[in-house]
């Protein structure tokens, strides 16, 4: 069995998989369930000032039947006394010496007060601390969470006051509600933190009951922005965590977050750079037990490639991340269908006749409909072959034979220096003589 | 007839009877509905005879816009609660669902269009359809059945003032009276029946055109007529023994059971069925569901021949019928009533040009099967008689009216007909959509402007 251990700023865990500092780690009694059924660590739920919750927390954005593809909260940090989960973390550190147990805190905004409480932290022997910079409702509007994680000053200011009195690694945990992520993550690198967790949850209405016009979640007819989190967010988080992987600037190590499910999500995080994953919303979904199948699916799928480590991998598909001006123009793929698949259902012909470049053919043969590409108008645009519900049927076939090579930047440097204009006609040029025709 | 069937308990009559296919749940229904693909110009809407826009009224499950699906359902169909019950789907739109070819089971469109109609007439039929003003002209239709329903269903909503004339006191024809309980009640057929009179079609029952009323009559009163008639009596075995009591005709049993009063309905303890068609599976079914022990099928060709869908001979191997193939009656036995059915065995000739096997008697092969009631099941005549006697119509060698196929106009330019009277005996999906063609055949010939090309 492959090793699936792992280091994040100093924070070891047996696994990669951690839960997300929200209301599964709430409490000893979940955070030791969880790790009874294996999960290699935890950022127990937040704590710091007191709050109060309102009842009705939670809203489920369903898609087609599927329940949940999202998940938006109001809920706040924990409401449990300080005491009780000071004293539960100390416990459950003791029970589980090899599992991660890191602290996520969030305090108001004082140097006393942030001392106070990474000190106490430190106590409970845990082995790692979270700041919370990301919660986007309830606690920003107290000049907490995510009104930190938004002004890269406060984010530096605040992380100065607890690295100045931490004795273990402080993960800082950013907002996505940002422009630009990578401000913040410098900010914390600055401040010497000793790694990045990312996404915290994305501002989010996450519906409107039809009856009676409330928001969702409901509370007493008032509703309100809450968190958003769960399968949808996955593109948004690993995006996010490419850019702050990908800054120089940055260069900690990273707990990716966002839409997290399973072994093969948390592998395209940990091949654009994460070193530990955190997953809430699948757990809220279905409960710890989905660790199982995280460990196990993640382990065959390393033996099968012959991967031994974590390590062997980490930040693999990053420096496939390039801009747009650097993909080849001449790179041409078109899409071809399998007919021998092809179930008739019509629906490449249909995305591609309405939505895309008309190149398409539905025909009838022997009484069956029959989809065929005109590979000359094909532009290889793959809408085809992502609605086709059948594996395999429609692939996307590479037709150049790659001895002609162009970007988009070579193509503008190539005028340039001929000192031709980049016009639709001299770029009409460059198209007839690459056998490229744009109807 | 002696050796009858004592009689069941309510409740098991209401078990034997249960529907085969039990509604959906709203739950499940859309979790079905979000299985479908929504295929484009889906396989399943060509392989319905109606052409119903089957991914469009699914997909309006799913977003829980179920007026709207019964909306799409009912501009296709008159009388889609009985389709979606009685339609052999298997070899219609499940039969053509993109699943089969995806090796998974395919959308049970059935179900869903059940689901979504009952819930229509659950809420008291909630106005759907304009009705065009009236247009001055008058129809009047042969036959409350579902082409009859379909085509004044039609009529109606675009001006005409039509009248059914149906002989039966209840309307609705083999909807009503011949389909097997546990696949649709009467009472879901007379909601269809409802619902097309609530367009302002008028329907008069107990009314025997040729007797009550004559097609003359009919001509000078109405400026089209629509036959809708269905076919007639079971043609006879030509036996002896045939006049026997606990002799009868599959389609006058089956609907002795539409009655639903299952206590009053004479079975014999042992019921020979002759024939091997869908007809035959209903009256052996009903027979066994009604208590009777042992019930044969008799068949003078092999299974391979049979005519019976394959999910009917299933259905009736599950309930214990017993199949003779290469079987056929020889007499009734019996003095007054039925005892027996003497039978011989059968052998298939070498395929003729056609392709068809004729089967041939072993000679000395006779046998009895002792049995107190035969059911025939050997297909239906035409009303050939009434028929014929309709001036300008011109029959086919099967006793079918001909009509032009696209208008449904019969060589009597101011009759159209449709159904079984001139296919010789179909679905009733497609009785369904030859009524609604009919329709627009007749509107065409009495406005000649007013319908296009279609």
């Amino acid at each position: 069995m492959a090793d699936l251990s792992i280091n994040c700023g100093g924070i070891k865990s047996p696994n990669p998989f951690w839960l997300a500092s929200a209301p599964p780690s709430n409490s000893a009694y979940q955070n030791c369930k969880a790790f009874e059924q294996g999960w290699g660590g935890t950022v127990w739920k937040t704590i710091g000032e007191p709050v109060m919750n309102v009842f009705n927390r939670y809203g489920g954005l369903d898609y087609n039947g599927q329940k949940i593809f999202g998940l938006n909260n109001i809920e706040l940090i924990s409401d449990r006394p300080i005491e009780t989960n000071f004293r539960e973390i100390a416990e459950t550190k003791k029970l589980w010496p090899d599992r991660a147990v890191v602290v996520s805190l969030m305090v108001e905004s004082k140097r006393e007060t942030w001392h106070e409480i990474v000190k106490r932290t430190l106590d409970t022997g845990c082995d790692g601390i979270e700041l919370n910079y990301g919660c986007p409702h309830g606690m920003s509007e107290r000049g907490m969470g995510a009104a930190v994680g938004q002004v890269p000053e406060y984010c530096k200011m605040i992380t100065e006051w607890v690295t100045e009195v931490s004795t273990i690694p402080v993960l800082v945990k950013l907002t996505p509600n940002v422009s630009n992520i990578q401000l913040p993550a410098r900010a914390a690198k600055a401040a010497g933190a000793d790694g990045i967790s990312l996404i915290n949850t994305i501002n989010s209405i996450i519906g409107i009951n039809l009856d009676t016009f409330e928001l969702k979640p409901n509370v007493g007819g008032l509703g309100g922005h809450g968190g958003y989190a769960g399968p949808a967010v996955k593109p948004i988080a690993l995006h996010l965590l490419s850019q702050v992987a990908l800054d120089k600037e940055v260069n900690l190590p990273i707990s990716g977050i966002g839409g997290i499910s399973n072994w093969r999500d948390a592998l395209e995080f940990i091949l654009l750079g994460a070193s530990s994953v955190q997953v809430c919303t699948a757990v809220m979904h279905y409960g710890f037990r989905i660790v199982d199948d995280m460990i196990d699916g993640m382990s065959n799928w390393m033996d099968a490639k012959g991967i031994t480590s974590l390590d062997q991998i980490r930040g693999k598909s990053l420096p496939r991340i390039n801009d747009f001006g650097n993909f080849d123009l001449l790179n041409k793929t078109i899409a071809r269908i399998d007919q021998q698949k092809c179930i008739h259902c019509n629906l490449c012909y249909i995305a591609c006749e309405d939505t895309a470049h008309q190149c398409i053919d539905l025909t009838e043969v022997n009484g069956k409909s029959k989809t065929e590409v005109r590979e000359m108008d094909c532009v290889g645009c793959a809408l085809c072959s992502l609605v086709c519900p059948v594996d395999d049927c429609i692939s996307m076939v590479r037709i150049d034979d790659g001895s002609a090579s162009k970007t988009w930047n070579q193509l503008v440097n190539d005028f340039k220096e001929r000192g031709e204009p980049l016009t639709w006609e001299n770029l009409a040029k460059f198209q007839n003589q690459h056998g490229i025709e744009i109807h | 007839m002696k050796n009858l069937v004592t009689g069941l308990r309510t409740e098991e009559y209401e078990k034997n009877f249960a529907e085969l296919h039990p509604p959906f749940t709203p739950g499940a229904a859309i979790t079905e509905a979000n299985r479908c693909l929504y295929c484009y110009d889906s396989p399943c809407m060509k392989a319905c005879p109606t052409h119903i826009d089957i991914s469009t009224f699914i997909k309006k499950i799913s977003t829980k816009n179920l007026l709207g699906s019964a909306r799409t359902i009912f501009e296709s169909n008159w009388v889609p609660l009985t389709c979606a019950k009685a339609c052999p789907v298997a070899v219609l739109c499940e039969g053509a669902c993109v699943f089969n070819d995806k090796g998974e089971k395919p959308i049970e469109i059935g179900r869903l269009q059940r689901f979504a109609i009952d819930n229509y007439f659950s809420q008291n039929m909630l106005p759907l359809f304009h009705k065009a003003s009236p247009n001055g002209k008058s129809v009047g239709i042969i036959g409350s059945g579902p082409a009859g329903l379909a085509c004044g269903a039609e009529l109606s909503l675009l001006g005409f003032d039509v009248t059914i004339y149906e002989s039966n006191k209840i309307p609705g024809g083999l909807n009503t009276w011949g389909i097997a309980p546990y696949k649709l009640r009467r009472e879901d057929s007379l909601k269809e029946v409802e619902l097309v009179k609530s367009f302002g079609v008028k329907i008069e029952t107990g009314v025997l055109v040729g007797t009550t009323v004559t097609i003359d009559d009919l001509l000078k009163k109405h400026s089209a007529l629509f036959l809708g008639v269905g076919l007639g009596e079971s043609p006879q075995l030509s036996v002896q023994g045939e006049e026997l009591e606990g002799v009868i005709g599959a389609l006058e049993f089956i609907e002795k059971v539409k009655s639903e009063k299952w206590h009053e309905v004479p079975v014999g303890k042992r019921v020979a069925v002759i024939g091997a068609g869908n007809t035959s599976i209903d009256a052996a079914t009903e027979a066994k569901r009604l208590g009777a022990e042992e019930v044969y099928i008799i068949y003078r060709r092999s299974d391979v021949e049979m005519s019976a869908y394959r999910f009917e001979y299933d259905l009736a191997k599950k309930d214990g019928i017993v199949f003779y193939f290469l079987t056929s009656p020889k007499q009734v036995v019996g003095n007054s009533f039925v005892e027996g059915l003497e039978c011989l065995k059968m052998k298939l000739e070498e395929p003729d040009s056609r392709g068809r096997r004729k089967p041939v008697s072993i000679p000395g092969s006779e046998f009895i099967i002792p049995v107190d009631m035969v059911i025939k099941a050997i297909g239906q005549d035409t009303k050939s008689a009434f028929l014929n006697s309709i001036p300008g119509l011109t029959l086919d060698n099967e006793g079918c009216v001909i009509v032009n196929t696209e208008s449904y106009q019969t060589n009597n330019p101011k009759i159209f007909a449709g159904g079984d009277c001139i296919n010789g005996g179909k679905e009733v999906v497609n009785a369904a959509y030859d009524g609604k063609r009919a329709a627009h055949g007749i509107n065409k010939f009495l406005f000649p402007m007013s319908e296009g090309e279609n």
